[in-house]
């Protein structure tokens, strides 16, 4: 393997990895205000994705972004109200059964919506064959928007979380419920919310990374799989360590093309997630004494 | 108490015969192709609801060891070994007496495994993967345990996907058909295959080994192990206590239901004379949990019903382009409203003279 070859795998592995952390990070702030794993995060990309597309035909390209994030938010927080706001502490099996059951039905309707037809958003700037030159690499423009837009909404996130109260009251919630209760604040609202900003992200994951991956009815599942994997690697809860462990995995999926088909690269990342979570449930960054703990 | 559930079996076989006869009366034979096959789905559903209703472990992979019955046994059946005739394990595999010679339709000499030694072979090999799987696998709990079975099927649906020797896209076809039992003084052979004029015939071996499968499991249930899996489901950490031991329990009911998956896989793929990538694929893993969820979780009665029941339907098309979103909407409403499943709400008569029937003992 020649160096620029070796550069030019290293940034395709960090794209991939970065819109892996993107979807990983959707996880974590449904799972850190509820303990729940939510199996619908990729459709949340893939609905971000196709309602820009939709969009585009009427807006420009901004607009229909920032529809497709709004509208997102829009159909995660009824989600959230219609499905789960309102049970009384289910059990986990039962959540992950009614999560899986949205993930089909949005598929399914998106399938009726749209169609089996691979679609995509057009290059943000430039087009297909627009590239940047790098040193020994060349990448396009869009590589820089991905890699953009994930560092500006994992600073905004941590902002978000530290300072405002809203993040406060969400943060709240997640370290003991009962005692956010206590001090007056609205822990089902909470829910919502984090419901409404997990899938905004995921639609705006979903809107840049389509010029590159495109998009398709059924395009969340893999996704939700992959993201799901980075999540557990960087320790279930934990965005700094999704955005590591999702560069990770993304380099070690694009190096792995050059050793096995590019068929298996699915199951390369699935056996990674397995023995990650047979050898350290709780993550290459996570604690295992905390990890102990939580209610998986 | 015996007697209660002997009742109920006795009243299925005779569902079963009076089904037929229904069908012969009123000229609707063709009913029995979706019956036969619905009966080799709710073999998987009734041995993922021990796994999942009594253990209490979740497995949304359970499609990955239909597929490897499936797959295996249709592979070792179909795939010549005339050009590999030479080497010494096909030939120790001739003198054990588990290849057949034949010919296929264009002439040619065909050297493949007989369907009883694949059908052993998948069998074997499923329950030895369920084995190796299930040591790392079943010591995780919840969200981990889901995404981990999630991952080993997608792992098999992908390799069955890729692969040359399961025929990528197109999966395997022409598998022969299965003859359980050579004609035997005057009585014509027992074969499991989609053949018209042995269209009743498959009918009645599908329900029997649905039938039999079915009492192993009440009985099973209703033994010690099966009290031990009920205080699994629980608590681990107070059957665990009352020293039962949870790890090889849980293992033990892992590998039974991977064998009932696998088994239906072998029987299904030589009545339908082959498969495809799709019997591997998430949604079906979904679909059986599906099932096993809206018969009531605990409860085998209602998931044999619903496993069946909901199957044909969908074999038949009743849901044309919706079907996957069907199976979605029972899941979520069931879980919402049901948990205990519909046939909770419904029969309630009958779950109570259950319930009696195992608080008794």
């Amino acid at each position: 393997m020649t160096a620029d070859l070796f550069f030019q795998y290293l940034f395709a592995g960090i794209t991939y990895g970065i819109m892996y952390a993107i979807v990983a990070i959707g996880f974590n702030i449904i799972y850190n205000t509820t303990g729940i794993i939510n199996f619908a995060q990729g459709e949340f990309v893939m609905l971000g994705g196709m309602i820009a597309i939709s969009l585009l035909h009427f807006v420009p390209l901004p607009l229909a972004v920032a529809g497709g994030v709004v509208i997102t938010m829009l159909v995660g927080a009824l989600i959230e109200i219609l499905f789960i706001r309102w049970l009384d502490n289910p059990s986990v099996l039962r959540m992950i059964i009614i999560t899986i059951g949205l993930s089909i039905l949005i598929r399914e309707a998106a399938l009726h919506i749209w169609g089996e037809s691979i679609r995509s958003l057009p290059y943000f700037y430039g087009n297909e064959i627009t590239t940047i030159t790098l040193g020994p690499v060349r990448i396009s423009p869009q590589v820089l928007w991905v890699l953009g837009v994930c560092g500006i909404v994992v600073l905004l996130l941590s902002v978000f979380f530290k300072v405002t109260p809203l993040g406060r009251e969400m943060r709240a919630c997640a370290a003991n419920r009962r005692a956010a209760i206590l001090c007056g604040i609205n822990a089902r609202n909470m829910v919502t919310f984090s419901f409404m900003l997990s899938a905004g992200i995921g639609a705006l994951a979903g809107c840049v990374m389509s010029p590159i991956t495109y998009t398709q009815y059924d395009s969340g599942t893999p996704l939700a799989i992959k993201g799901f994997t980075v999540a557990i690697l960087g320790g279930l809860g934990n965005s700094m360590g999704a955005v590591a462990a999702g560069i990770l995995l993304g380099i070690i999926e694009a190096y792995s093309i050059s050793f096995v088909p590019l068929a298996f690269q699915d199951a390369i990342s699935i056996t990674i997630l397995l023995i990650i979570l047979f050898v350290r449930p709780h993550g290459l960054f996570g604690s295992g004494e905390a990890a102990r703990l939580k209610e998986f | 108490m015996r007697y209660t559930k002997s009742r109920a079996i006795l009243c299925l076989v005779a569902l079963v015969i009076v089904t037929q006869l229904l069908t012969r009366i009123t000229g609707t034979s063709y009913y029995l192709t979706q019956l036969t096959m619905s009966a080799y789905y709710a073999l998987v559903v009734i041995g993922l609801t021990v796994l999942m209703g009594y253990a209490g472990q979740i497995s949304i992979g359970h499609a990955g060891f239909f597929a490897i019955g499936g797959y295996l046994s249709a592979a070792l059946t179909t795939h010549n070994l005339i050009p590999l005739a030479g080497s010494p394990l096909v030939q120790f595999l001739g003198r054990l007496g588990v290849l057949v010679r034949g010919q296929d339709i264009y002439g040619e000499q065909l050297l493949t495994v007989t369907p009883w030694a694949a059908c052993l072979a998948a069998i074997l090999v499923a329950a030895l993967i369920a084995f190796l799987l299930g040591i790392p696998v079943l010591k995780l709990k919840g969200h981990y345990l889901a995404m981990a079975t999630l991952g080993f099927g997608t792992i098999i649906y992908r390799i069955a996907l890729a692969s040359d020797y399961f025929g990528e896209a197109d999966g395997i076809s022409e598998v022969p058909g299965f003859t359980l039992l050579p004609g035997v003084a005057g009585l014509p052979p027992l074969v499991v295959n989609g053949d018209f004029d042995s269209r009743v015939q498959n009918y009645y071996i599908a329900w029997g080994v649905l039938i039999i499968g079915m009492v192993l499991l009440l009985n099973l249930i209703d033994s010690r192990v099966g009290r031990a899996l009920r205080s699994i489901h629980g608590s681990e950490e107070a059957a665990e206590a009352a020293g039962v031991d949870t790890a090889r329990c849980k293992l033990q009911v892992f590998v039974l239901s991977a064998v009932y998956a696998a088994l239906a896989g072998v029987l299904l793929t030589h009545y339908n004379g082959g498969l495809g990538p799709s019997e591997a694929s998430v949604m079906k893993s979904v679909r059986y949990v599906a099932l096993v969820a809206v018969g009531g979780m605990a409860n085998l009665w209602g998931a044999l019903v619903m496993g069946a029941g909901l199957t044909f339907l969908s074999l038949r098309g009743v849901f044309g382009s919706f079907d996957d979103a069907v199976f979605g909407a029972i899941l979520i409403l069931v879980m919402l409203f049901a948990p205990d499943g519909i046939l909770s709400l419904r029969l309630n008569g009958l779950r109570t003279c259950l319930k009696r029937e195992s608080t008794d003992r």
